[in-house]
């Protein structure tokens, strides 16, 4: 079989990969987004060494 | 699956590659949309207001939690989905994806909802999420529902549960307000469901599955009907004079439940001859009004929230 010939599982494969890959760099940017929204609040304090002991 | 898949024997092929449109579909995505919509109620609703990213966090895990405990469910129970007319397409016994793969993938997805909920919210909401998908897999799917023909009853607190998760997501706790949407829902689900039994032709018995219908006949499960939804009438309606009712909300509260219980009523009075006669017209009226009444109190109860930050919401 010709290797540039398109099987209907590859198609399969590629819209697998394409959600997956998708849902990858949505769940980054939500990350970054959370970091964000979180650091800019207004109670947010960086822990500091006296307060963790 | 290898390229060499491609010359495969015809049993082999019965498990080619899922598509990401099959692993979506074990996610259960019906069940999730009202998953959504009772968890946002439930966060926006409650008296803290939330960053808008850390509330789309909160409803976005909160609803892969609940996928999956789809996906674990349809692990479970792959067998008799086999058996069923209604649940032979879905992904496993439609043998696109295998039993394996949903395991891996809605524990995965369990793990993750919960840690990422923590993480973004706060561990109440988070632990609530963990006992909601346990509940669902663990007490409804392996447990009840094989076993006793009131698992419709107890298996719908997991499907009520939500707006408490996004309760807590806002607030980090548990108040009278969010175990009344709870109750809200879990007692509207038996007469819901059980309106739907009545009319629908289903092979549950053909399962092993023990129904009201089937097990204590069809006048029990209609007085079931009437109990149920004359329960939930003082716990819908009580919820008007908490925090998230209001005027709009007992309006629409009492209209709604005076149609249901009017309803509940007309399908006690009726036997089986009567249901036949008019192809079970009282029954899907029921079942049809039982989900815009869900909708509308939620509905009524993001209203008086919505309200209230124009100084126009409860009492």
């Amino acid at each position: 079989m010709s290797l540039s010939k398109q099987h209907e599982m590859h198609k399969r494969r590629f819209s697998r990969n394409m959600g997956l890959g998708l849902v990858l760099a949505g769940f980054v940017a939500l990350v970054f987004g959370l970091t964000i929204a979180k650091v800019s609040n207004e109670d947010f304090a960086v822990p500091t060494d006296e307060a963790a002991e | 699956m290898s390229d060499a898949s491609l010359n495969s024997t015809p049993a082999q092929t019965q498990n080619p590659d899922a598509g990401f449109g099959d692993f979506f579909a074990l996610l259960k995505p019906r069940v999730m949309t009202l998953v959504v919509f009772t968890a946002f109620v439930g966060l926006m609703s409650a008296p803290v207001s939330v960053h808008p990213i850390v509330g789309f966090a909160a409803i976005l895990f909160i609803a892969i939690g609940g996928g999956a405990s789809g996906a674990l469910n349809m692990w479970w129970e792959a067998d008799i989905d086999r058996i069923m007319k209604r649940t032979r397409k879905r992904p496993i016994p439609a043998g696109k994806v295998t039993e394996g793969e949903a395991f891996g993938f809605g524990t995965a997805l369990a793990g993750i909802s919960v840690v990422m909920l923590w993480l973004a919210t706060n561990w109440v909401a988070a632990a609530i999420l963990a006992f909601t998908i346990f509940f669902y897999v663990v007490i409804y799917t392996m447990w009840l529902k094989r076993w006793t023909p009131q698992n419709i009853v107890i298996g719908g607190a997991a499907g009520a549960f939500p707006p408490m998760i996004g309760w807590a997501a806002a607030t980090g706790g548990i108040s009278v307000e969010s175990v009344l949407m709870f109750t809200l829902i879990f007692m509207w689900t038996p007469p819901h469901f059980w309106a739907l039994a009545l009319f629908m032709k289903s092979d549950y018995d053909e399962a092993g599955v023990p129904m009201l219908t089937v097990t204590h006949g069809r006048k029990s499960t209609r007085l079931h009907i009437l109990v149920y939804t004359a329960l939930l009438a003082p716990v819908a309606i009580g919820a008007a004079f908490t925090s998230i009712g209001g005027p709009i909300y007992l309006v629409v509260a009492v209209i709604y439940n005076a149609i249901f219980l009017k309803g509940a009523f007309d399908i006690w009075r009726r036997d089986e001859d009567m249901a036949e006669a008019d192809a079970y017209a009282v029954e899907k009226r029921v079942f049809k009004h039982s989900l815009y009444y869900l909708f509308a109190l939620f509905m009524a109860i993001l209203a008086q929230a919505s309200l209230g930050a124009y100084g126009l919401g409860g009492w």
